[in-house]
This record gives C-alpha cells, sequence and structure tokens, in this order.
C-alpha cells in the first residue's frame, strides 16, 4: 500500500483535497503555518482557490462569502488566530453555511507560547463567538486522522449545513506519520440554498439576522433540533480495552496518544485500564461514558489544559462515578511515566 | 415615456417579503435617506446591464442591513465591516458572478478598513458602494471615521474634535494611491445634477466589473435627515455646503487595467481522481519498492530515539531519515521535531519512534537510543535514557566519555568522517549509518532510498551513500567483542 511521509498540518490539506475543498483563505500562525503552504502549493493545481488573508478576521470572512456560493472551503489557524475567527464563526453558524476550520492549539492564555496546548477546547467546543450555536468538532490524535478526518469534516459540513472544527494540536500538526491516501469524494449532494449568481438561486439569501425577537427564537429552535440530530448520529470514539477496565482513562488529540501508552503498560502491570477516547468533542460521546460508569469505578482524565473537557465528563457522569483529573499547561505534555504514577496511587487507594 | 422613468426597477421585488411589519411596499428607510435613490441607481443599472440575475448583493451592516428586503438577485448578508472579504471569497469561487459591496462609512472606513484597503490593494475584480453620511446611523448618531470636525453626534456630544477624534477620513482619496484599483470616484446625491452624476459613477463601475478590469469604488455623499437632526433639505443643503467642503467631489482614479489574474491556476490543473492523488502523491517519498526487513537484534527492536545537536547540524533530518528507512521496511513509525524559532538556531531536537505495533505517544521522555550530535546534548539527556539503553556520541563535537555505566555507547568521529567524504552535512548520514549497522534495525538499501528520497539533489547523493558506507564500517571495524 502507498504511504507517504508526512506532517499533521500537510495531511490536514491532503485531506481537503480529497475532500472535494478547492477554496483556501488563510494567514500565518506557529503551529499551524504548514497548512497554509501546503494549501498554497497545493490547491491552485486542482483548480482552487488559495488566497493569504490580511488578517484571520479577513480570512474566515472570505471563507464565509465563499461558502455562500457552495463551494467546500477552509481556513485554518491556531489559538489566538481561532480568537479572531469566532466572528465569521458565529456569523456561518447563524446563517448556516458549511465550512472547516482547522485549529492546531497552541499555549495561551494572550500570545503564550507555540508549544501544544488544549485551551482552546471551551472556545471551540462550546462557542467562542455569540449565540445559541454549537460547531461540529473532530479530534484527530494522528497523522493518518488529520488527513481522514478533515475529509469527514466537509461531509459532515455539507450534510447538516454547519461550521466544522478540526481541533489538533501542536503535536499532531508538526508530527510526522505514515499516510495512506483514502479516496478522493467525488459525489456531492446538491445545495439548493446556495447563491450562486445563476437564475435558479436568485431568490435565495445567505443571511444571520433576524430582527423579530419570534423569528430569531424560531430560527434558534431550529439550530438547536439540528444540534441535538448532530449529537444522536455523528458521535465518534475510540476505545481500548474498555471492557473490563476500572478505571476508564480519557484524552483527546495528542494526550490520547500518551493515554494509549499508559494503558499497555498499565496492562502489562496487570492493571485493569481502559481508554476512551473522544473522536468527536461536539458531539460529546455522553452515553457511551454512561454505560462505562456501571461498570468502572473510576474516570481519569487527562488533559494539557485547566480540566475544560473535564467539565464535560463529569456532567456526562451526572455524579454517578468519581473522577480525577491530571494535566498540565502552557505546552508541557504529559508524559506516560507521570500518568502511570498517578494510575498506580489511584489504584491504591481504590483498594483501600 | 413618463411610465417608463416611474417603473419600479425590474431588479428589485416588487413588494418586500423579506420586510417584517405591515408595510411591505415601503422601505424601511427614513424620509429624505440618502440610500432609496442610491439603491434605485444601482437596480436600474443592473436592469440595463442584464445582469440582475448574476448579481450578487453584499449586505452590510448598518441602515442598509437590509439592502436584501429590495435587490431581486442573490443576496449575502455581511458582518460589519467584512463586505469586501466576503466579496472576495464570494467572486474567487464565482469569476462570472457581479458583487456588489454595498457599504456605509462606519462599516467601511472604520471597523472594515483594512478589509476594503487590502480588497482594493488585490485588485478585486468588484463593484464597491461606499455611502458616507458621516455618522453611524442604524445604532443612533454615533460617530464614523468620516464625521466632521465640529459635528456633534451622540459620542461626540460636543462636536468632533481633531485633538481627540483625529481627523475625518477621507477614503477615495486614500484608496486612490494604490497601484491596482481602476476607479475611484466621489459623487453625492444632495439634488437632481448630482444624482445624474452618481447614477454614472455607479454604472462605470459596474461595467468595469462587468469588462473584467477591476476594483472600482463609488463614495456617495448622502444625507440622513434623521441622523444628522435635519429636516430633508436641510441635510441635503448640509451635503454640498459642509460635506463637500471636506470631501471634495471628483474622479480619484480612472485607469483602464484588466483585472488581477484572480484565481487562474498554473500549469496542469488535475481534476479527475486520479491526477488528483498522484499529485498529492508526486511530491512525497514513496514506498513502493519492497525491502527486506532485516532482523534487529533483541534490545533493540521498537526503540524510542531522541536525536540532539545544534540547529544546522541535520538533527531533524536524521529523524527523518531514521522514521523514513523504517517507513520502508513497513515499521510503525513517528517523528516529532522541536518546532518554532528553536529551529532557527540554538538547540535542535527530534523524537523518533520505531516500532513493529501501533505506536502510543510520539514524546520521547525516556529515550532507548540517543545521539548526541554535541557536547550539551549529552550533558543534557545522557540520564534520560534507559537502562541497557544506547548512546551514539558524535566525537567530533563531544571531548568527554559518557559517566554512565549501565548504557551501551558508539563513539564515533561522525563529522570527521562526513568531512573526509567530502560534505560535512552528511554527519548525520554518517550516524545513520552506525546506527543500523549497530542495531540491524535497518538496512543500508532502506537507509539509501529514504535519503534519495528526502535529499532532492542528485550531486548529493554520491556522498551520503559513501558516508552511509563509512558509518557502517566505522562500526563493523570498532565494535567491542
Amino acid at each position: 500500500m502507498l504511504r507517504l511521509f508526512m506532517k499533521g498540518n500537510e495531511a490536514a490539506v491532503y485531506g481537503a483535497i480529497l475532500g472535494g475543498c478547492r477554496a483556501y483563505y488563510g494567514y500565518p500562525i506557529t503551529p499551524a503555518s504548514e497548512i497554509a503552504e501546503t494549501a498554497a502549493k497545493y490547491f491552485p493545481q486542482v483548480g482552487g482557490t488559495f488566497l493569504q488573508a490580511e488578517s484571520e478576521v479577513a480570512a474566515i470572512n472570505m471563507v464565509y462569502g465563499a461558502a455562500s456560493t457552495g463551494q467546500r472551503v477552509m481556513t485554518a489557524s491556531s489559538g489566538p488566530g481561532l480568537s479572531l475567527k469566532q466572528e465569521g464563526i458565529s456569523y456561518s453558524a447563524g446563517s448556516e453555511l458549511p465550512l472547516v476550520v482547522v485549529d492546531v492549539m497552541r499555549g495561551g492564555p494572550g500570545l503564550g507560547n507555540i508549544a501544544p496546548e488544549q485551551g482552546d477546547y471551551n472556545q471551540i467546543v462550546k462557542g467562542g463567538g455569540h449565540g445559541n450555536y454549537r460547531v461540529i468538532v473532530l479530534a484527530p490524535n494522528c497523522v493518518q486522522e488529520m488527513c481522514d478526518l478533515t475529509k469527514a469534516a466537509f461531509e459532515l459540513a455539507d450534510k447538516y449545513r454547519n461550521p466544522v472544527i478540526v481541533l489538533t494540536d501542536g503535536f499532531v500538526g508538526q508530527m510526522m506519520e505514515p499516510v495512506v491516501l483514502p479516496e478522493p469524494i467525488t459525489e456531492f449532494q446538491e445545495k439548493p440554498w446556495v447563491v450562486d449568481g445563476t437564475v435558479k438561486t436568485v431568490n435565495n439569501l445567505i443571511s444571520s439576522i433576524e430582527l423579530e425577537p419570534e423569528d430569531l427564537e424560531r430560527h434558534n429552535i431550529k439550530l438547536q433540533k439540528k444540534y441535538k440530530t448532530i449529537s444522536e448520529n455523528e458521535v465518534r470514539y475510540e476505545e481500548l480495552y474498555t471492557e473490563d477496565a476500572e478505571v476508564i482513562l480519557m484524552g483527546y488529540g495528542i494526550v490520547s496518544r500518551v493515554l494509549q501508552s499508559v494503558v499497555d503498560e498499565a496492562r502489562s502491570e496487570g492493571l485493569p485500564v481502559g481508554l476512551l477516547r473522544p473522536v468527536t468533542l461536539f458531539p460529546f460521546p455522553t452515553n457511551k461514558i454512561q454505560e462505562l460508569s456501571r461498570t468502572a469505578k473510576l474516570f481519569f482524565v487527562s488533559e494539557m489544559s485547566n480540566g475544560q473537557m473535564f467539565d464535560d465528563v463529569r456532567l456526562a457522569l451526572e455524579g454517578k462515578s468519581p473522577a480525577k483529573f491530571f494535566g498540565h499547561m502552557g505546552g508541557v505534555v504529559p508524559t506516560t511515566e507521570e500518568i502511570l504514577e498517578q494510575l498506580k496511587m489511584i489504584f491504591n487507594e481504590l483498594k483501600e | 415615456m413618463l411610465k417608463e422613468i416611474l417603473k419600479k426597477p425590474e431588479s428589485f421585488y416588487d413588494t418586500f417579503f423579506r420586510k417584517p411589519g405591515a408595510n411591505p411596499e415601503s422601505t424601511h428607510y427614513c424620509p429624505g435617506c440618502g440610500h432609496g435613490v442610491i439603491h434605485k441607481l444601482i437596480a436600474e443599472a443592473m436592469d440595463d446591464f442584464g445582469i440582475r440575475d448574476r448579481t450578487i448583493m453584499i449586505s452590510p451592516v448598518g441602515c442598509s442591513v437590509f439592502a436584501y428586503y429590495y435587490f431581486d438577485c442573490g443576496n449575502v448578508q455581511a458582518a460589519h465591516g467584512r463586505a469586501p472579504a466576503v466579496g472576495t471569497g464570494i467572486k474567487r469561487a464565482l469569476p462570472n458572478s457581479i458583487v456588489i459591496s454595498y457599504q456605509g462609512d462606519g462599516d467601511l472606513a472604520g471597523i472594515g478598513g483594512n478589509n476594503i484597503l487590502q480588497a482594493a490593494n488585490r485588485g478585486e475584480n468588484i463593484t464597491v458602494i461606499f455611502v458616507n453620511n458621516a455618522i453611524y446611523g442604524m445604532t443612533g448618531s454615533q460617530m464614523a471615521p468620516t464625521t466632521l470636525i465640529g459635528q456633534r453626534t451622540t459620542t461626540t456630544p460636543l462636536g468632533r474634535s481633531a485633538k481627540n477624534e483625529g481627523y475625518p477620513l477621507r477614503i477615495s482619496e486614500l484608496l486612490a494611491t494604490l497601484e491596482a484599483p481602476v476607479y475611484i470616484e466621489r459623487v453625492a446625491i444632495s439634488d437632481a445634477k448630482h444624482v445624474l452624476k452618481t447614477r454614472k459613477a455607479i454604472r462605470k463601475a459596474i461595467q468595469n466589473q462587468i469588462e473584467g478590469k477591476g476594483f472600482s469604488l463609488v463614495e456617495i455623499l448622502s444625507p440622513c435627515p434623521t441622523g444628522w437632526g435635519m429636516s430633508p433639505s436641510e441635510a441635503n443643503k448640509w451635503v454640498d455646503e459642509a460635506m463637500c467642503k471636506y470631501f471634495k467631489l471628483g474622479v480619484y482614479k480612472d485607469v483602464n487595467g484588466s483585472a488581477v489574474n484572480n484565481n487562474t491556476p498554473a500549469g496542469n490543473i488535475a481534476i479527475t481522481k486520479d491526477e488528483i492523488v498522484s499529485l498529492l502523491g508526486s511530491n512525497k517519498p514513496k514506498d513502493e519498492k519492497k525491502f527486506v526487513k532485516p532482523e534487529a537484534d533483541e534490545n533493540y527492536k521498537n526503540p524510542r530515539i531522541k536525536i540532539a545537536g545544534f540547529g544546522g547540524q541535520g538533527v531533524l533530518l536524521l529523524g527523518r531519515l531514521l522514521s523514513e528507512s523504517a517507513m520502508l521496511l513497513d515499521y510503525h513509525t513517528t517523528w516529532l521535531p522541536s518546532y518554532g524559532p528553536e529551529m532557527r538556531g540554538g538547540t535542535a531536537n527530534c523524537h523518533v519512534n520505531i516500532s513493529d505495533k501501533r505506536i502510543g505517544s510520539p514524546l520521547v521522555s525516556t529515550p532507548d537510543v540517543l545521539f548526541a550530535m554535541n557536547l550539551p546534548s549529552l550533558d543534557k539527556f545522557e540520564n534520560e535514557v534507559r537502562e541497557n539503553g544506547v548512546i551514539f556520541i558524535n566525537t567530533s563535537m563531544v571531548n568527554r566519555k559518557v559517566r554512565r555505566k549501565d548504557v551501551e555507547t558508539v563513539y564515533i568521529p561522525a563529522t570527521r568522517i562526513a568531512d573526509e567524504v567530502g560534505q560535512t552535512k552528511a554527519t548525520n548520514v554518517v550516524l545513520i549509518g552506525a546506527f543500523a549497522e549497530y542495531t540491524k534495525l535497518l538496512s543500508f538499501e532502506s537507509v539509501l532510498s529514504a535519503v534519495k528520497n528526502i535529499v532532492r539533489k542528485k550531486e548529493f547523493w554520491e556522498t551520503n551513500e559513501t558516508a552511509l558506507k563509512k558509518g557502517m564500517e566505522y562500526v563493523r571495524n570498532n565494535r567491542a567483542g
């Protein structure tokens, strides 16, 4: 099988092109810049558009314009850029525009640093812009998934007329791994709602404004129904040795890779631990967590943040199982060794 | 004839069905407001040019946020100030559409200042209608970037002062300094004579787009009787006497441009599935060739490797060579660099995993193998190495022995050997040769193939091959026991 060795950031562009994306508007930022660089190289060669915008805000609004025409379009950035893009993301959620944003997280708050972090969870998963909206959030943890999930993001975006964010971190963006190219998408569903400068769509309007409170409430209710449908149908997760696990480890992105190693080590030492790794952060695998809470004694969540996803795990558990958090911030990545140490302490406590 | 003139343009909706409330026949604009007249001039031009079906009107934020109530064409509503960016996305996707970005002064000159500047500078082939009424109308008469000195608004209750708020922005003059725009004119709609001039300007700005000439902007000085607290006739007079005095009417730029060649891809365009896949695959090392996987010694299987040295020593490249050779031998592998400013000088390191099994953490905290390419790297990482691990030491750059007794050591003057081969940069290739020979994890063929994949310049292949052989040879000749 043909395997290509590439960075996660490059793989996102490969996935996008194979997913039918033909326009990229972006702004450079470490550690996401290779996405723009790779797009600059390939998009023109597949008949697409690449434009380096004057700002993050301009980039997301160019994406808004292109998405209005029905074109599959994307942008990418890191935390500080995403903070700026929230304007366009909120508008896109309101106007129900399908578009894809890749967020390669770095340390924050503020300028922070360029090391990997997961402090964007709240601003992405909870909707960092204004209004009652959700975006679909996919969380790749390897280079292959940077390709596959970015490709999938375009399908999901079109299916639900909703922004989709691929949320990853500096390590997954910067690391190289072998990738098997997936099949390109060649069939696209009709988009009767677009404004594409033809007679057929001349009566269409892309807008997020609803002046009358009752109308805007109706629109919001419609959006909430859509989010509910998404929650029912699009949850993705990966589990490892969860059946007999007394402790369920949870983490996403690069942390889930560390947790994989932890599970392997722990199992070899006879500790019954398993891994539940959300692949979608919205929708969140709430039902799966509840199901596992019936057999597991404790949930152990690790993140490179102050525990932003941990809040969602606890919400899902509804107090039925204890949950512990272990995290680092500022770009420090948890190591297998230190998490193992934590687990050993937990198992000692569980015995008592 | 009379009938013709009074007719509503076809590019307006018959009834404004999107407008809420009891009166879908009239506009939401105040009496004496300039927007209605400007809308009509645009709609008539759309009729006359026969472009209604392919026109996409971008409504801004401000009073004209509801421009889509009226224009019977494709409508997109944009965030405050972003219409030129949104228009860029639309026009690049649909080069045959006619994109009209309709903006007010707060929108265009305030919050969207950079967006209009950059769209103009790129020469986007769009038409911008810039309605300058020197005030924020929608939000209740606050100061705009174009509010005149001394003008009272709700946020300049004593009148705008140059000292505190600066001077009113002359957008047409500003944009006319740019290379790309083809047409910029400032007009007014204070009376019939001026309206006729405005009509002409709007038509020209649209015609330019139809002909693919490039960026055109018409700035229209327009009355806002409500915002200014004047009667419509007083407001018209104020446009003429106060606004026109500061914002001089006239053509600021008119060149026969041809649009920047927007969005035309170079060379052959991959369209079919096979073309796209082969394009994406063409620039990357492939592992189509089958390589024989050597039998690695037990202690060296599934290594977690750390490589460290000075920036510029080929630290990251050594890691990639290890990973790509491993990939060619069907191993799972990961490569994780230190990235960012670090790579531009100072120290560099990277982490490589090679394994029979799926790899969890790509991060290597207790390496099985350490490459110390210089002294600081040995000092820093010696103690991290696992018991019974291996340290490869570039003795050309490290003048001390490894202090630990519980690790294996491979001392090799890699830089000297590379120098002898004639290419100092091949230090890392000497080292990977040593690694391949010592661990039997990688084969000569797989490493050589990885070198050829990564090192693009063919003239270096031969020296690299020699370096690889020398590295292997050195270990073969010097290995204890």
